[in-house]
């Protein structure tokens, strides 16, 4: 078992012939051994990952500044083509695994790049493109949705079951169902995902291209594929706390 | 033209297709060699000249308001003349003064000390000082300059406006940002500010992915880590500064936009304006103020550690000694990187914040200190009985620790939650600020480009204008900032337009009067500065190879800059980059890192 494992390795290294160390001119070994591009990409997404969290604090810090916060079962309950279905957190489960799926898909994509398989990175990578596009498709539905039922990002439609709550500011008053800022959070935040997803689509869409043109099997490697791939699984990890966030807490 | 044919067949053999060789130019146009050029040298002479140009005109607006503030009752017909828009009977309209105010912190910290700092000093050095043909992706690096370029006009145009230009303060706080209604400057003015910062941070986040992989990843053979000059430590640490800090900035801008654009309450809450209610509810400017701080804080140290860097290297060369304390400065760096990330809260005591929080962040604040003290006593040690070069690079770098300590200590006094109630908001911070930020990182520029002048350009700037630039600068700016000390001790609030008609602080005319003549000379002096680039860029003494007799790798490359950095094979590292004044019988006293360790050496001494 383990000699096997050692070939395999061994034919990877082979197969990869990426440029060590990095200046192509037997300079220092680099850390890890990461690429320059690996080495971009890691840092990019650390960077990104301030941004959502960034984002997520907001959220936090403005929710547990409300009285009460909308119950999730109630506003995600909605299912594409049955209505009145009460089907609570049914449709983003579905999104949610789909997305999941995809990175599946490419982390396939990544292995068949390995053994330098064109045909089965391109396979694989349609398949990472199908799922992201699904999971777009599934998110314009739900926005649309529940912009129908009201959510704006100035107004909240969702209130507890009695009479709408008053917000007093001075002697006027505005009345709205429920605390305003959710709407706002919902869209900006998982519209900047949704945004992430679609740029992850994009950039998936053009490997998928790179890889049927031969350019990564001219070049020796599927380093690409593994810098796209990263930036996919990033999109995918993040939804989960975004997920977290808005329809399990 | 030869010399760069030997280069291009020399690279091109090495280069794997993904472009980091220098090699893939053919027939250079003016245009692609000066204009949209990949080449980091280039690119770093780019960012330095938007820089100056940025600083001319953040300095100008400065000697503008602080017109108004000398001379408060005066009128200046010819002012109006030329900048008639923001005038009225000969003074400055008090919605231009804001204006102004804005756009001076705006400019001086992104746009001069941020962008053009790092921007100049990263390109110009770190594929020089590490041994690589260029940066790890020159195209994004190219990307990197022309994205602030067109931040720049975006945030220039902003001054043309009906409305004006911003002036919520460069800190941008709402409500004051949000709403439209509260100043001509929160309508179109903010809306511009806000497009040419998100521009801004993506040229940032694109430079500082680059700085920090060609570093990690692009070391000429021998260039461990622990060999790497400070300069390329302290570029190195920046970079990830920004690439951490600046994205949160992005969501907090992102945010006010929404809630100018799309009617959210992110920031927003009970707010009754003229009567009436705007239907915003539940938002918090506080979290505004977190949100941006923790971009504001690390921002000053993306000021700040270029020019210690540089500042560390300069004083190691003209002092003729090796630095004190090598990896104490690297961990000192690495100690401030960390600790810039914890302390946002302290420009927020008086926020409404919880105070047992402020404790906490009193505390991180004044451990900061302890990196801080450990750079300034290595920089003394390091000039301590050294054979001292009084060149302009090393003046000016003495002058910066000179104002590194300054306004470092009354840095303690701040941090300090009780004693900023008093100190909050009045002049005593912006003496802080501006000599520990401001004047010392414009002191390690102002080091780093005396010093590097002839790497950039091929000629000596002149010493005589050197020193004249100098002394007038290092003694207008205390002259300027020392006396704001008092004024703040006093409670003279900062961001008042005038103090006529406030009894208590119209005692204080002649010294603000004082202030605004060392402004005006100041400002004057940095002409002396422009006159002397421009002239010897042309007309300077041709420098010689290595000029200033320093150890590290820019000055093996050919000082006429050639494409690819060195002709032939890459240069190999042996040793450290401060060998210096290592034995007393040599006629030379320094030893270049290219130069490999003697048998002598390797019997006798421990190596570095």
């Amino acid at each position: 078992m383990a000699e096997t494992l050692d070939i395999q390795e061994h034919k990877v290294e082979e197969h990869l012939q990426l440029p060590t160390p990095d200046n192509g001119e037997g300079g220092e070994k680099t850390v890890m051994d990461m690429s320059y591009g690996k080495t971009m990409m890691w840092y990019f997404l650390l960077s990104d990952a301030f941004t959502f969290s960034a984002f997520l604090i907001a959220y936090a810090a403005i929710r547990l500044g409300q009285p009460w916060w909308p119950n999730p079962n109630v506003v995600f309950k909605s299912f594409p083509f049955m209505h009145e279905a009460n089907a609570p957190l049914g449709f983003v489960s579905v999104m949610t695994f789909v997305l999941i799926l995809s990175s599946v898909a490419v982390v396939r994509a990544v292995q068949e790049g390995h053994r330098m398989n064109q045909k089965g990175v391109a396979i694989w990578m349609l398949g990472g493109i199908v799922g992201g596009l699904f999971f777009l498709g599934c998110q314009a539905w739900e926005w649309n949705n529940l912009i129908h039922e009201g959510l704006r990002p100035f107004y909240n439609p969702f209130g507890p079951d009695a009479n709408g709550l008053t917000h007093l500011v001075h002697e006027h008053s505005i009345v709205s169902p429920g605390p305003i800022a959710f709407g706002a959070l919902f869209f900006g935040i998982t519209g900047f995902h949704g945004f992430h997803v679609f740029t992850g689509v994009c950039i998936n869409v053009w490997a998928f291209f790179a890889t049927i043109n031969g350019t990564f099997q001219k070049r020796g490697h599927y380093e690409m594929i593994e810098k796209v791939g990263l930036y996919w699984h990033f999109v995918d990890l993040v939804w989960v706390f975004v997920f977290l966030a808005f329809y399990l807490m | 033209m030869q010399t760069s044919a030997v280069v291009e067949s020399n690279v091109g053999e090495h280069t794997h297709g993904h472009g980091n060789g220098g090699g893939h130019h053919h027939t250079e146009t003016f245009i692609s060699k000066y204009i949209f050029s990949t080449d980091h040298k280039t690119i770093g002479k780019q960012f330095l000249t938007l820089g100056m140009l940025w600083a001319i005109i953040g300095g100008g607006m400065s000697v503008l308001f602080r017109i108004q503030l000398g001379w408060p009752d005066e009128t200046f017909p010819i002012l109006e003349r030329v900048f008639s828009s923001w005038f009225t009977d000969g003074k400055l309209n008090p919605e231009a003064y804001y204006s102004l105010v804005t756009m001076h912190g705006t400019i001086m910290v992104f746009f001069v000390l941020t962008a053009s700092l790092s921007g100049t000093f990263a390109n110009v050095l770190i594929p020089l000082q590490i041994g690589a043909r260029d940066m790890a992706s020159p195209l994004m690096n190219a990307l990197s300059f022309w994205i602030f370029a067109l931040a720049s006009v975006v945030m220039f145009s902003s001054l043309f406006l009906p409305t004006g230009a911003p002036s919520a303060g460069w800190t941008i706080y709402p409500p004051l940002s949000a709403l439209p209604q509260t100043s001509p400057g929160s309508g179109d003015g903010m809306t511009v500010w806000l497009i040419a910062m998100v521009l801004f941070v993506v040229s940032t986040l694109l430079g500082g992915l680059n700085y920090v992989s060609t570093i990690l990843n692009l070391r000429t053979k021998g260039m461990s880590m622990f060999k790497l000059p400070l300069t390329v430590w302290a570029l190195f640490f920046t970079a990830i500064i920004g690439i951490l800090s600046f994205p949160v900035l992005v969501a907090c801008v992102v945010l006010l936009i929404f809630d100018r654009g799309l009617g959210t309450s992110f920031y927003l809450s009970n707010i009754v304006i003229g009567g009436k209610a705007l239907p915003f509810a539940g938002g918090s400017p506080i979290l505004f103020q977190h949100l941006f701080w923790f971009l504001g804080h690390p921002e000053v140290y993306i000021v700040i550690l270029p020019a210690m860097g540089m500042v560390s290297e300069i004083l190691a060369i003209h002092s003729r000694k090796p630095i004190f304390g090598y990896k104490a400065m690297i961990f000192s760096l690495l100690g401030i990187t960390v600790l810039s990330f914890i302390v946002w809260a302290h420009h927020m005591f008086l926020s409404g914040m919880n105070p047992f929080l402020g404790s906490m962040f009193t505390l991180f604040t004044l451990l900061i200190a302890i990196p801080s003290s450990i750079k300034v006593f290595n920089w003394l040690t390091t000039l301590w009985r050294g054979n001292i070069r009084m060149t302009s690079p090393s003046i000016f770098a003495i002058g910066f620790v000179s104002l590194f300590i300054s306004g470092g200590l009354t840095g303690i006094w701040l941090g300090n939650s009780t004693v900023d109630i008093q100190l909050h908001d009045t002049y005593f911070v912006v003496a802080h600020f501006h000599i520990v930020m401001g004047v010392a990182a414009f002191f390690g520029m102002f080091a780093g480009v005396y010093h590097w002048f002839p790497r950039m350009f091929g000629r000596m700037m002149n010493e005589t204008l050197g020193y004249i630039h100098f002394t007038i600068t290092f003694i207008g700016a205390y002259l300027i900032f020392w006396p704001m000390h008092f004024l703040g001790m006093a409670g003279v609030p900062r961001r008042y337009y005038s103090f006529n008609e406030i009894e208590a602080f119209s005692q204080y005319a002649d010294l603000n009067k004082l202030i605004s003549v060392a402004v005006i000379v100041t400002f004057l002096a940095q002409f002396i500065f422009l006159i002397n680039f421009v002239w010897s860029m042309f007309k300077g003494k041709k420098a010689t190879q290595n000029p200033w007799n320093a150890t590290t790798l820019e000055w093996t490359s050919p000082i006429e800059g050639v494409h690819g950095n060195w002709e032939g094979d890459l240069p190999e590292v042996h040793r450290w980059a401060y060998d210096y004044s290592r034995y007393a019988d040599k006629e030379e006293d320094f030893i270049m890192q290219t130069t490999p360790i003697s048998e002598e050496e390797k019997k006798n001494y421990n190596q570095h």
